[in-house]
């Protein structure tokens, strides 16, 4: 504790104490193919942070392996001050129900109705509370995307765009500290994709919860980021706020905001 | 030396089989159990598959009776029919027919689910959710398959077998009883017990596979249409396989 005062402030800007998420030295391939290398981060409390790249770049790797669900080779992971990749099955469970985690492709249970959906997750990590409670938190949290009357339809009746708020819904009801976007806005029409931005923005504002966002659109990261991260070559080849990033000078970073 | 890409790809795959089996057995028996969603499995699993057995469970009893009478009629043996017919269905074409049923309808059913859920992360979800996915879906699918084949060819021997009295009743008449208590009486217990065990691992095999299949399904619509498809391939040649393991026990420890 006491240490801290001794440490150089450019240390400092490394270790901040609201750090919510850090991600340091991260390697992983798939056989030859290497898609992370070096990849260092940090997640502060109460930011949004996007993260841009092309696709097939890693982010999805990335963010998984921000809870667990993919091992990286090398590299540490902290998340809300525990080292992820040393815990134990219970502990890391612990922390999934503080991080939310919206799925590229939804990942809505098929076999259930939404209501199911939402229930399985308050469900299953054993929290204490009667159905009436979560009957309760089940409408509350489909008000908040404002989608209470599909509560007993199947998700293959829905919309893409519902289906995205569901699955929102869904990462929202244990009210996480910490929500991992994965490119919430990918597939849906312009105006849906604006419709679930406003909703995420709402929802920071409620919640008061900090997010990463993977993203690689435009709209998306305007709106949205406090500081966007470019993963490029697997590591983090710049950072800084919207502006920054594009007035960069760098080829490499000008390719996405052409 | 190198093996041929084909026959090294068995060999791996033979053993990714065996590791994931491996898996279950050091999982089942840790908490926490998944009983609601074994006692859902079993009903989905027997229920989807009941009409089916019974339908070519009946068939096949009926036709193989009329298929054999002629033979039988030459050999003036007529009487013996339903005994015939009796050990044929109950020690062996009644449990392979219908576990190579079973591995076409469920085996089938279960790759092409867990294919789906593991290609749209639903099984990243469930895992991120505090669930193990592994205990959640595969232990209990194939426990309820383990348990609920040997219980659906049971019942498909018995509609099997009547529809083998009305094959009799074709020509000539015999009376329900009469019919019953040749077949009882030709049947020992020695015939009934190892075709009854065998159905167990029958449907152990058509879990475990479509399973396995469904797990490491590849990425794409295209990838879960190939895992239902190799489970029920790979599932019916393992079923083959047990049988043929299955009748030189039986053999030597004299059960015959
Ligand atoms: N389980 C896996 N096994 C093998 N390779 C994988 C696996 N998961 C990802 N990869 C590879 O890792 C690389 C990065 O994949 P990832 O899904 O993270 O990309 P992405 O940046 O999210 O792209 P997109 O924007 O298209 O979603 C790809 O080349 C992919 O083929
Ligand atoms: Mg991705």
């Amino acid at each position: 504790m006491t240490e801290e005062l001794f440490i150089p402030e450019s240390a400092l800007i490394k270790k901040r104490s609201d750090e919510v998420i850090s991600v340091r030295n991260l390697y992983k391939s798939f056989g030859k193919n290497k898609v992370l290398i070096d990849f260092s981060a940090s997640l502060y409390a109460g930011e949004n942070v996007v993260v841009l790249g092309k696709s097939g770049s890693g982010k999805s790797v990335l963010i998984k392996c921000n809870i667990g669900l993919i091992r990286p080779d090398q590299g540490s992971i902290e998340v809300l001050g525990k080292r992820i990749l040393e815990l134990e099955q219970d502990e890391l469970d612990k922390i999934r129900a503080k991080v939310g985690f919206l799925f590229q492709s939804n990942a809505l249970y098929d076999s259930m109705t939404v209501r199911e959906n939402l229930e399985f997750q308050l469900r299953r990590h054993r929290i204490k509370i009667s159905q009436q409670e979560v009957d309760e938190l089940v409408k509350n949290t489909l008000e908040d995307v404002g989608l209470v009357h599909t509560i007993d339809m199947m998700p293959v009746e829905l919309s893409g765009g519902m289906r995205k708020r569901i699955a929102l819904a869904r990462t929202l009801i244990l009210k996480p500290e910490i929500i991992l976007y994965d490119e919430p806005t990918t597939g849906l029409d312009p105006i849906t994709g604006k419709g679930i931005i406003e909703l995420m923005l709402a929802i920071q504002n409620k919640y008061k919860s900090s997010s990463i966002i993977i993203s690689h659109d435009m709209n998306c990261v305007r709106m949205v980021s406090d500081r966007v991260i470019m993963l490029i070559d697997g590591a983090c080849y710049a950072e800084g706020t919207y502006e920054e990033i594009i007035k960069m000078n760098d080829p490499k970073i000008k390719e996405f905001f052409e | 030396m190198v093996l041929p890409a084909k026959t090294a790809r068995f060999f791996q795959e033979t053993g990714d089989v065996a590791k994931f089996t491996g898996r279950f057995f050091s999982q089942w028996f840790r908490p926490r159990y998944e009983v609601t969603e074994f006692f859902r499995q079993c009903f989905v699993i027997g229920y989807k598959s009941l009409p089916l057995i019974g339908l070519t469970g009946f068939i096949m009893g009926l036709v193989l009776t009329m298929q054999l009478r002629p033979s039988l009629v030459e050999y003036g043996v007529e009487s013996q029919l339903p005994a015939m017919v009796g050990i044929a269905i109950v020690r062996e074409i009644g449990p392979v027919i219908m576990a190579l049923i079973f591995a076409g309808k469920i085996g089938s059913s279960i790759g092409a689910e867990l294919g789906s859920m593991k290609v749209t992360e639903q099984i990243d979800a469930m895992e991120v959710s505090g669930t193990n996915p592994f205990k959640y879906l595969v232990v209990t699918r194939v426990f309820a398959a383990t348990m609920m084949l040997p219980v659906l060819v049971l019942l498909g021997d018995a509609i099997s077998l009547y529809g083998s009295y009305l094959g009799v009743n074709i020509r000539g008449i015999t009376s329900f009883r009469l019919y019953w208590a040749q077949i009882f009486d030709n049947l020992a217990f020695s015939d009934v017990i190892p075709a009854f065990i065998k159905t167990f691992f029958f449907g152990f095999a058509v879990g475990i596979i479509g399973s396995y299949k469904g797990f490491h399904s590849s990425k794409g619509t295209e990838g879960v249409g190939r895992s239902a498809n190799s489970a029920v391939v790979v599932s019916s040649i393992l079923i083959f396989i047990i049988d043929l393991i299955a009748v030189q026990i039986t053999d030597l420890l004299g059960f015959n």
